[in-house]
């Protein structure tokens, strides 16, 4: 082997753009930058301060819950909120908030993540469960329902557990480690189905202000790549040989939900991370897009009320936990999925009925109401 | 060439559920050297045992799979046209999973 040349390239003949000094670790996305690891520490820190504090996300004080699943995304998340609070006084009293949707083999490893991750950053845990919420479990609901559309049960239940969660922990807000492929995955998601109310909310940083909890995203303009890579080699205090950020070496849970193979966000996420490939700004060029889209003044939006049974906020009579927790109850797993969405319209679902499963007749938990 | 090769991010279902691979890899009759674009190959013919699909989408890896080469992201050192020596730790890590 040619060693010496070899090595003089591999070695890098250039340094790190931003100081100048040390080998280059990571190639940017986002700017293209070549960085060695230290200021990569820095840049990612820096920048989530920023969009925090450019974003008026938080106010000293504040009880915050972080919506933590164990993933990689929830842990880095978890991590930087808790450092940064510390590091520039944010005031902030953090919570960390997990969802148990009953999911045997994946959420009951990821939860056993979370319980070490409130030891690890000193955070207290609260965990909320689908059964106690709902008398179902993801594995029940999936038995009755099959394979498809279970994600579509999964993240409505989910969304109503975490704000039962942040309910209960009273605290002022929610923050999630939707980073910015996750939206770019959603504008894309929201344009391929026509759905112009969500369209026109997904960009926003934070939501649900006029709702029971608001919820803040300040990963929106962070890249997963870096989420997964951001690295930190004098670490002390994460000494798990998981990657987490694989340089900071943090710990986190990283499997694929088994039920998730069939959902239609994967066919987004793949076209997305093509499109990195080719163009590394395109994930953040479709973000600011979905920000300037204006809906037409013609177009009909739906209005916010309350759910006639349980008083959570929604666009219909009955809220999508309702309805859908009814269409389980009653034996008709399609009520809520694909176009008869309103309850009026049960008695085309009649023929369905005689799909029922027989016996399946838990006796349906009322959402409750939430003491707001 | 004796390599390590770790693998994360749930790729590591692929291999047995096996995270760190120490390899000896061959080359090529007549090169010196072992590319990246060897090295992917050598994988997915001896150690992926099922859905390679999840792994590599062509002669690459597929979009969302992060490979660094010494702690180092392999787009800095050329990808696929990276050069291998001994005792390099090659690492694969899936980003394709819930946060």
């Amino acid at each position: 082997m040619e060693e010496g040349n070899t090595i003089a390239k591999r070695a890098g003949s250039r340094l790190c753009c931003l100081c100048n000094e040390r080998k280059p670790a990571l190639k940017r996305p986002k700017t293209l930058e070549q960085i060695c690891r230290d200021c990569f520490y820095n840049v990612f820190e820096e920048e989530i301060h920023q969009v925090i504090v450019g974003n008026h996300l938080f106010k000293a004080g504040e009880r915050v819950a972080i919506g933590a699943s164990g993933g990689k995304d929830s842990t880095v998340l978890a991590y930087v909120m808790s450092e940064l609070n510390r590091r520039h006084n944010y005031g902030l009293d953090l919570f960390l908030l997990s969802v148990d949707e009953g999911i045997t083999g994946y959420r009951d490893d990821s939860l056993e993540t979370v319980k070490r991750n409130e030891v690890q950053y000193g955070l207290p845990l609260k965990i909320v469960s689908y059964k106690d919420l709902y008398g179902w479990t993801m594995d029940e609901i999936v038995k009755v329902i099959g394979l498809k559309n279970n994600c579509t049960f999964c993240g409505v239940f989910r969304r109503q557990a975490l704000d039962r969660g942040a309910a209960y922990l009273k605290v002022d807000k929610l923050v999630t480690g939707h980073n910015a492929d996750d939206i770019a995955e959603t504008v894309l998601l929201n344009i391929l189905r026509g759905d112009v109310a969500r369209l026109s909310r997904c960009t926003s940083i934070t939501t649900g202000e006029d709702g029971p909890i608001p919820r803040c995203k300040p990963f929106k303009y962070t890249y997963e790549k870096e989420i997964v890579i951001y690295p930190c080699s004098d670490c002390k205090i994460f000494n798990q040989n998981h990657t987490y950020a694989y340089f900071k070496k943090l710990d986190y849970f990283s499997t694929e939900c088994i039920y998730s193979p069939n959902a239609y966000r994967g066919f987004a996420r793949e076209f997305i991370k093509d499109l990195e490939r080719m163009r590394p700004r395109a994930i953040v060029d479709i973000i600011k897009s979905g920000e300037n889209f204006r809906i037409s003044t013609s177009t009909k939006m739906p209005e916010q009320g309350t759910c006639e049974r349980c008083g959570y906020i929604s666009s219909q009579k009955w809220c999508k936990a309702c309805v859908l927790l009814e269409g389980l109850n009653r034996g008709l797993p399609k009520l809520g999925i694909g176009r008869s969405r309103f309850l009026e319209n049960s008695n085309d679902n009649r023929k369905e009925a005689k799909r029922n499963d027989g016996d399946r007749s838990i006796e349906s938990k009322q959402c409750g109401s939430l003491d707001f | 060439m004796h390599l390590t090769l770790e693998f994360g991010g749930g790729l590591e279902l692929l291999c047995d559920s096996v995270k760190i691979h120490n390899v000896d890899v061959e080359l090529k009759k007549g090169l010196e050297k072992l590319t990246m674009k060897d090295l992917l190959a050598w994988v997915r013919t001896n150690l992926i045992k099922e859905r390679p699909e999840m792994f590599m989408k062509g002669d690459t890896v597929r979009p969302g799979v992060l490979v660094l080469v010494n702690d180092c992201d392999w787009e800095l050192s050329g990808q696929l046209e990276t050069t291998l020596q001994e005792k390099d730790v090659v690492v694969f890590i899936s980003t394709l999973h819930g946060g």
